[in-house]
C-alpha cells in the first residue's frame, strides 16, 4: 500500500474532522480536509485524493449532489460517511456511486477496513482470476469454485452470484444492483429470486449456513461478500 | 290571617341582593313618563340628555320621534343619531331603530323614543320594548319614552275612560323595573292650550283629536291616573329601599295574595285589577288556574293562553294546578303558599241550578279558606261567567256522529225490547234502556248522552208505558218510575261521562309521566353527545310528533352549525341567526313567539344547571296548549341535562388526559434525564482521566472500553428515542419485502453477540418456513429489542428460544426466556410508553417493548406477552403476511 495515498475528508462538523484525522494519519494516510461541499469539489479536483470519505448533511449542497458531480469524473472510491441511517437514503447513495457506506457513530477500526477494501479494489483492476476466501476459492476464468479442495456443485445462476459477490468483496451490493446483474433488468424488485439463491449458495458455501461468515445480509439494503 | 313580620326574611333578602346585582351589570333605564301625548315627554328627554351631554357623556340617539315638532326638532342637534334600519313589509318600505347599530357602537346612553312601540313583522322582536331589554343587557343606559296608557294594567280602564281600545301596550314589570322614572305634568288647560297653539299636532288634526281623545275629563282621568302610578312606585321604592337598607319599618310584605283564574275574558280584568290591588297593598301575587274535568274547546284554550301570558306579562306568578274539586284545589294551594287573600271573580247568575252550584261554590270556598280573607270581585254583565266550568255544564262539542249513533242504539235496543215485550213486561224494558244509556256514557260525551236519556225516557213512555203509543202515562207509579227513570240516566250518564273525562285527563298525565320515565330511562343508557342526540330526536317524534333539530355550543362556546348532518332539517342563515340569539339570551324565540317569529322554527334554549348548552329547533305547525308546553319544557330540560352531563364528563376526560400528558412528560424527562446522564457522566470521568493521569496500558484501555460501552449506551437510547418519535408521528410505513427468517434471527443474534454470550441460544424454525413480505429493518428492531430485553433480565447460562413459523397467512416469532417473567398486575402495561416494572434494574427507559409494539402494529401484526409455565416470559409477535408463490428453481 503506497503510505502517502491521500484522502479526502469532507465533513462539516470539525470534531468529526478531527477524529478522522487522527485515525488515518496514524495508519498512514495524508489528509485533506473540506468543510464545505463547495470546497470538497475544489480539494478533490486539486489533491486527486485516492479516496474520498463524504458527509451527506453538508451545510451548503446535499451529499448526493456532491456525490453526483464528484462521479462524473471521479473514478476512485468514494465511501459515505453520515448520521442518516434510513435505508432509501443508504440505497440512494451506492446507486449514486459511493462505493461504500457507514453510519454515524462508526467504529474507526470498521472505518479503516471499508477504506483498505475501497482501495484495494481500486488497485484490482486487472483480473486476478482466482480469489481466495479462507477455505473457499472462486475460479473465475474455469467458472469453478471450490471448497476444502472439492469442487461444489453450483448452478450457473450460483456461479453468477458467487463470482459477482466475490468480485466486489467487502463492498455492499444492493438487491437491485445485484438482481440486474444477474438476472437483468427484468427481475428488478423479484428479490424472492435473490433470497432462494442466497439461501442455496449459502449451504453450499459456508461453514455453518445459519451462521454466515462469508455472505452478510445488509439489512434492507443488500449483501456483502466478506473479504 | 298571618301576623305580617316585621323583619325581612333571608329569602326577601337574598332576592333584593341579587336584583342590585344584576341592576348594577345592566344598563339603567330611565323613562319619561306621561299621561298622555303633547306633555313633553321627547322634548324633556332631550332636554335631560344634553346636560348630561354637557357633562361630557356619550349619548346618542338611537329613535327619536320628533312629530315634525320644531323645539323637539331642534334639540336632536348635535346628537350622533344612529340611522334607522329599514325593513321591506309587503309593498312598503318600514323605517325601525338599528338594534344591531347601537348595541356595537355602545355609547353610555342611548335616546329610544316610544318604550311601547310594536316593531315592523321581520324585526327581531316583535316589541320596542324587547329592543331596549337587549340594549340594557348589553351594559348601555337608556332613555326612554312612555304614555300612561299603554301599561298593560291600565289599558282596560283607559278602553273605558277614552273609549279607544290602546293595542300598544308594554308589560308592567319594565315598568316596575325601571330605574328611574320622571313624570312630566301638566295641568289639563295647559296641555290643552298647547293642543290649540297647533304644537301638538297640526291644526287640522288637533281639532279632531281634541274631540275625539283629548277631552278635558279624559285628560282630568289619565293624569290622575299617571300621578298614582307614580306615587305608588315612590311608595314601593321606599319600602325595596328600607329592605335593603334592613331598616325596619312597617312591611306590608307579609301580604300574599292569590288570584283564581278561568278561560274567560273577564278573568283578564280580573289578573289586571288584582295587579292594581297586590300595588297598592304592598302584597305579592299568583294566579292559580284550576284545571279539572271541563274540556275546553280552541276558543276557551286561546283565552286561557292569553291570560297567562298576560299574567307573565303582569310579572304574576303563574300555576295551574289539576283537580277536579276547585274549592279544594284553591284552598290547598293557598295553605301551602302561605297566601292571606284569595281573589275570584264574583260568579253570574244564569240560571236557579246555576244560583245553586255557584252559591255552593263561594259558600264552600268561604268556608273551607279559613283564616284566608277571600274577595269577590264583580263581574262584568258582557263577560262570560268565570266560574262557568265548576257547574259544570255539559259542553256539547262533541261530533255529530256520536248523537247519530247514541240515537241509534237506543232505537235498535227499543225496537229488539219490543219484541220481548210480552216476555219481560214493560217496567222491565226501563232497567235495559237505563243500561243501555249507562253503556254509552263510557264512549260518549255528555251531548250524546243527554240526548239518549231522554230519547230512551220518550221512547219508553210512547211506546211501552200503558196505554202504549200515547205519551200519556195512566198510573201514578208509572209516572214516578218515568221522572225517576229520566232522572237516573241523565245523572248516570253524565256522571259516567265526566269520569271518563277525568279519566282521560289521567291518562294523559299519566303518559306524560310514562314518556318522562322513559326518557330518563334512554338517556341514562347514553354514552356520547351523539347517542344524546339520537335519543332525544327520537323521542321527541314519538311523544311530540315533532321533527327537530339541535345545535349544540362547540368548545368555544359558539353555537356549532353541523351542516354534515343528513336530515331535512334544513336552518337557513336566518334561522342560524335566532338560533344564536336564542343561545344568547335563554329564551325561546321564532316561530310562534313574540322575538323573531318571522323564522321558520320555534328554538328553545337547552339549559343547564351551570351553563347554556345549545338550542333545539322545532318545526311546530300548532302552538303548544299550557299543559303541553309545560310537558315539553321538562321533557327538554331532561335532555339538557344530559347533555350537560355529557359536556362535564369530557371535560373531566380532557382534563384527565391533559393530567395525563403532563404525567407522560415528566416520566420523560426522569427517564430521559437519567438515561442520557449516565452515559455522559462516564464518558466525560473516563475520558478526564485518561488526559490528566499517565495511567499504566492496562488501565488506559479499560478506561477507553467504559468509554465505548457509554457510547453504545448513549447510542442506543437515542435510537430508540428516534423510533419512537417516528412511531409518534405515525410516519412509518412498512418498506415490505421478501425476507428470509433465517436471515433475521442470525442479523440479530449477530449484533447481540456480547450480550448473548452468556445464554444458550434456540433457534427453532421449520425445514419448510417459506419467505415472508415484512420490513426487515423494522422487524430487526423488534427483534432486537425483545432479546435484548432478555437478556437484561434473564440469568446468565439460561437458555434463551427463539421460534418461528408460519400458518394460514400468518407468520409467528416468539422470543421465550427463563427470566423472572413479569408481575401479572403490570403485565398488561409493559408495552406503554417509558413504563418500566416496579423495581427492575438501572438501565432502560421503558421505550424498548413500545418500539417493538409500534413497529410491529405498522405490519397490522400483534404482540403479546404471557408468563411461561416453568418461569420466564413469552413474547409472541403474529403478523399477516403473504409467501412466494412455490416455482422458484433456478
Amino acid at each position: 500500500m503506497n503510505l502517502t495515498e491521500t484522502i479526502l475528508v469532507i465533513d462539516d462538523e470539525v470534531q468529526i474532522r478531527r477524529l478522522l484525522e487522527i485515525t488515518l494519519s496514524s495508519n498512514g494516510f495524508k489528509i485533506s480536509e473540506a468543510g464545505t461541499g463547495k470546497d470538497g469539489l475544489i480539494a478533490a479536483a486539486t489533491h486527486h485524493p485516492a479516496l474520498i470519505i463524504l458527509d451527506l448533511g453538508l451545510p451548503d449542497t446535499d451529499g448526493i449532489e456532491i456525490l453526483k458531480k464528484i462521479r462524473e469524473w471521479y473514478q476512485k472510491p468514494i465511501i459515505v460517511l453520515s448520521v442518516r441511517n434510513s435505508e432509501d437514503d443508504i440505497i440512494n447513495a451506492l446507486d449514486n456511486g459511493a462505493n461504500d457506506y457507514l453510519t454515524k457513530p462508526f467504529r474507526t477500526g470498521e472505518l479503516l477496513a471499508r477504506i483498505r477494501v475501497a482501495l484495494r479494489q481500486g488497485q484490482e483492476s486487472e483480473d486476478n482470476p482466482n480469489l481466495t476466501f479462507g477455505t473457499l476459492i472462486v475460479d473465475l476464468p474455469n467458472h469453478i469454485a471450490r471448497k476444502n479442495g472439492e469442487i461444489l456443485k453450483l448452478t450457473s445462476t450460483e456461479f453468477s452470484l458467487l463470482a459477482l459477490l466475490a468480485k466486489n468483496s467487502g463492498r455492499v451490493l444492493t438487491h437491485q444492483a445485484i438482481l440486474k446483474e444477474i438476472w437483468g433488468f427484468g427481475y428488478v424488485g423479484q428479490t424472492q429470486y435473490l433470497r432462494v439463491f442466497v439461501a442455496q449458495l449459502r449451504k453450499k458455501i459456508e461453514d455453518d449456513p445459519a451462521k454466515p461468515r462469508l455472505l452478510i445480509t445488509e439489512s434492507g439494503i443488500g449483501y456483502r461478500f466478506h473479504e | 290571617m298571618d301576623i305580617p313580620d316585621n323583619r325581612p326574611n333571608p329569602d326577601e333578602l337574598l332576592a333584593s341582593i341579587k336584583l342590585e346585582e344584576e341592576k348594577s351589570k345592566r344598563g339603567k333605564l330611565k323613562i319619561f313618563f306621561g299621561m298622555c301625548a303633547g306633555v313633553g315627554k321627547t322634548y324633556t328627554m332631550l332636554q335631560t340628555a344634553y346636560a348630561e351631554k354637557s357633562k361630557g357623556a356619550d349619548i346618542i340617539i338611537g329613535y327619536v320621534e320628533t312629530h315634525n315638532r320644531k323645539e323637539t326638532a331642534d334639540l336632536t342637534e348635535g346628537f350622533e343619531v344612529i340611522p334607522r334600519k329599514s325593513y321591506q313589509y309587503k309593498s312598503t318600505t318600514v323605517y325601525e331603530m338599528d338594534l344591531d347599530a347601537i348595541i356595537a357602537r355602545k355609547p353610555q346612553i342611548v335616546l329610544v323614543d316610544e318604550l311601547a312601540h310594536t316593531n315592523a313583522p321581520g324585526s327581531r322582536h316583535a316589541k320596542r320594548f324587547q329592543d331596549i331589554l337587549e340594549i340594557l343587557d348589553n351594559g348601555i343606559n337608556v332613555f326612554t319614552t312612555v304614555n300612561v296608557q299603554h301599561l298593560e294594567s291600565r289599558s282596560d280602564t283607559v278602553a273605558q275612560i277614552t273609549g279607544i281600545i290602546v293595542r300598544e301596550t308594554l308589560p308592567d314589570e319594565i315598568f316596575e323595573n325601571a330605574d328611574e322614572i320622571e313624570v312630566i305634568d301638566l295641568t289639563p288647560e295647559e296641555l290643552l292650550q298647547r293642543f290649540s297653539e297647533g304644537k301638538v299636532y297640526a291644526p287640522e288634526r288637533s281639532k279632531e283629536a281634541i274631540e275625539r281623545f283629548f277631552r278635558k275629563g279624559n285628560i282630568t282621568a289619565l293624569r290622575e291616573m299617571a300621578l298614582r302610578i307614580v306615587a305608588d312606585r315612590v311608595d314601593k321604592q321606599l319600602h325595596e329601599y328600607m329592605q335593603l337598607k334592613h331598616i325596619k319599618g312597617p312591611w306590608k310584605s307579609g301580604l300574599h295574595l292569590l288570584v283564581a283564574v278561568s278561560y274567560t275574558q273577564q278573568s283578564a280584568k280580573l289578573l289586571r285589577w288584582a295587579k292594581n290591588l297586590s300595588y297598592t297593598m304592598g302584597a305579592d301575587l299568583q294566579a292559580i288556574y284550576v284545571e279539572s274535568s271541563h274540556k275546553l274547546d280552541t276558543k276557551e284554550n286561546e283565552q286561557l293562553n292569553k291570560n297567562i301570558n298576560l299574567a307573565r306579562q303582569l310579572g304574576i306568578k303563574f300555576r295551574i294546578v289539576t283537580n277536579s274539586d276547585m274549592v279544594k284545589a284553591i284552598v290547598g294551594f293557598a295553605q301551602k303558599e302561605n297566601i292571606t287573600h284569595i281573589i275570584i271573580g264574583k260568579p253570574r247568575v244564569r240560571n236557579l241550578l246555576t244560583l245553586l252550584r255557584l252559591g255552593n261554590f263561594v259558600n264552600r270556598l268561604i268556608r273551607y279558606s279559613g283564616n284566608i280573607d277571600v274577595y269577590i270581585l264583580g263581574s262584568d254583565i258582557q263577560s262570560k261567567d268565570p266560574f262557568r266550568e265548576k257547574v259544570s255544564l255539559p259542553s256539547f262539542t262533541s261530533d255529530i256522529s256520536q248523537y247519530l249513533i247514541a240515537s241509534l242504539i237506543v232505537a235498535l235496543s227499543a225496537i229488539i225490547c219490543f219484541f220481548i215485550k210480552g216476555l219481560i213486561g214493560y217496567q222491565v224494558v226501563s232497567f235495559a234502556l237505563l243500561f243501555i244509556v249507562s253503556t254509552l256514557a263510557f264512549f260518549f260525551g255528555t251531548g250524546p248522552i243527554l240526548l239518549s236519556a231522554t230519547l230512551s225516557a220518550l221512547v219508553w213512555d210512547f211506546f211501552f208505558i200503558p196505554p202504549p203509543y200515547t205519551l200519556h202515562v195512566d198510573k201514578p207509579e208509572d209516572m214516578l218510575m218515568l221522572i225517576m227513570f229520566f232522572i237516573i240516566a241523565l245523572l248516570s250518564g253524565v256522571l259516567t261521562s265526566r269520569i271518563r273525562r277525568q279519566e282521560m285527563k289521567t291518562r294523559i298525565r299519566e303518559e306524560r309521566t310514562n314518556a318522562l320515565y322513559q326518557l330518563t330511562r334512554d338517556l341514562s343508557t347514553a354514552t356520547g353527545i351523539e347517542e344524546v342526540i339520537t335519543i332525544a330526536k327520537n323521542s321527541i317524534k314519538k311523544y311530540f310528533n315533532l321533527n327537530c333539530r339541535i345545535l349544540l355550543k362547540n368548545d368555544e362556546d359558539k353555537l356549532e352549525y353541523a351542516s354534515h348532518e343528513r336530515t331535512n332539517f334544513t336552518i337557513s342563515k336566518n334561522d342560524m341567526s335566532v338560533a344564536i340569539w336564542t343561545f344568547q339570551h335563554y329564551t325561546k324565540a321564532g316561530k310562534h313567539t313574540d322575538t323573531l317569529p318571522s323564522a321558520n322554527y320555534t328554538f328553545y334554549p337547552l339549559k343547564g344547571n351551570q351553563m347554556n348548552l345549545g338550542v333545539i329547533a322545532i318545526q311546530q305547525e300548532i302552538v303548544f296548549t299550557q299543559g303541553e308546553e309545560q310537558f315539553w319544557e321538562t321533557f327538554i330540560s331532561q335532555i339538557s341535562g344530559k347533555f350537560e352531563r355529557e359536556y362535564l364528563r369530557n371535560m373531566a376526560k380532557q382534563a384527565f388526559v391533559l393530567n395525563e400528558s403532563d404525567k407522560l412528560y415528566k416520566t420523560l424527562f426522569n427517564s430521559i434525564s437519567h438515561e442520557l446522564r449516565i452515559p455522559v457522566a462516564t464518558i466525560m470521568g473516563a475520558s478526564d482521566s485518561l488526559l490528566t493521569t499517565q495511567h499504566p496500558e492496562e488501565i488506559s484501555k479499560e478506561l477507553s472500553n467504559e468509554i465505548f460501552k457509554a457510547s453504545k449506551r448513549l447510542n442506543r437510547l437515542i435510537e430508540n428515542l428516534l423510533n419512537m418519535s417516528r412511531l409518534e408521528s405515525g410516519r412509518i410505513s412498512p418498506r415490505l419485502d421478501w425476507c428470509d427468517i433465517h436471515d433475521l434471527i442470525n442479523k440479530v443474534s449477530e449484533s447481540l453477540q456480547d450480550e448473548l454470550r452468556p445464554f444458550s441460544l434456540d433457534v427453532v424454525i421449520p425445514d419448510d418456513m417459506p419467505f415472508v413480505k415484512i420490513d426487515f429493518g423494522l422487524m430487526e428492531q423488534v427483534l432486537y429489542n425483545l432479546i435484548y430485553n432478555a437478556t437484561q433480565y434473564a440469568s446468565s447460562s439460561s437458555s434463551l428460544r427463539i421460534k418461528a413459523f408460519y400458518d394460514n397467512g400468518i407468520m409467528t416469532l416468539q422470543v421465550m426466556d427463563r427470566g423472572p417473567g413479569f408481575p401479572s398486575k403490570e403485565i398488561s402495561l409493559i408495552f406503554n410508553k417509558f413504563y418500566r416494572v416496579e423495581g427492575s434494574k438501572a438501565g432502560g427507559t421503558g421505550l424498548g417493548l413500545s418500539i417493538a409494539k409500534g413497529f410491529t402494529e405498522a405490519h397490522k401484526g400483534t404482540i403479546t406477552v404471557e408468563n411461561r409455565q416453568n418461569g420466564g416470559a413469552k413474547f409472541t409477535i403474529k403478523i399477516p403476511t403473504e409467501i412466494p408463490p412455490v416455482e422458484l428453481k433456478g
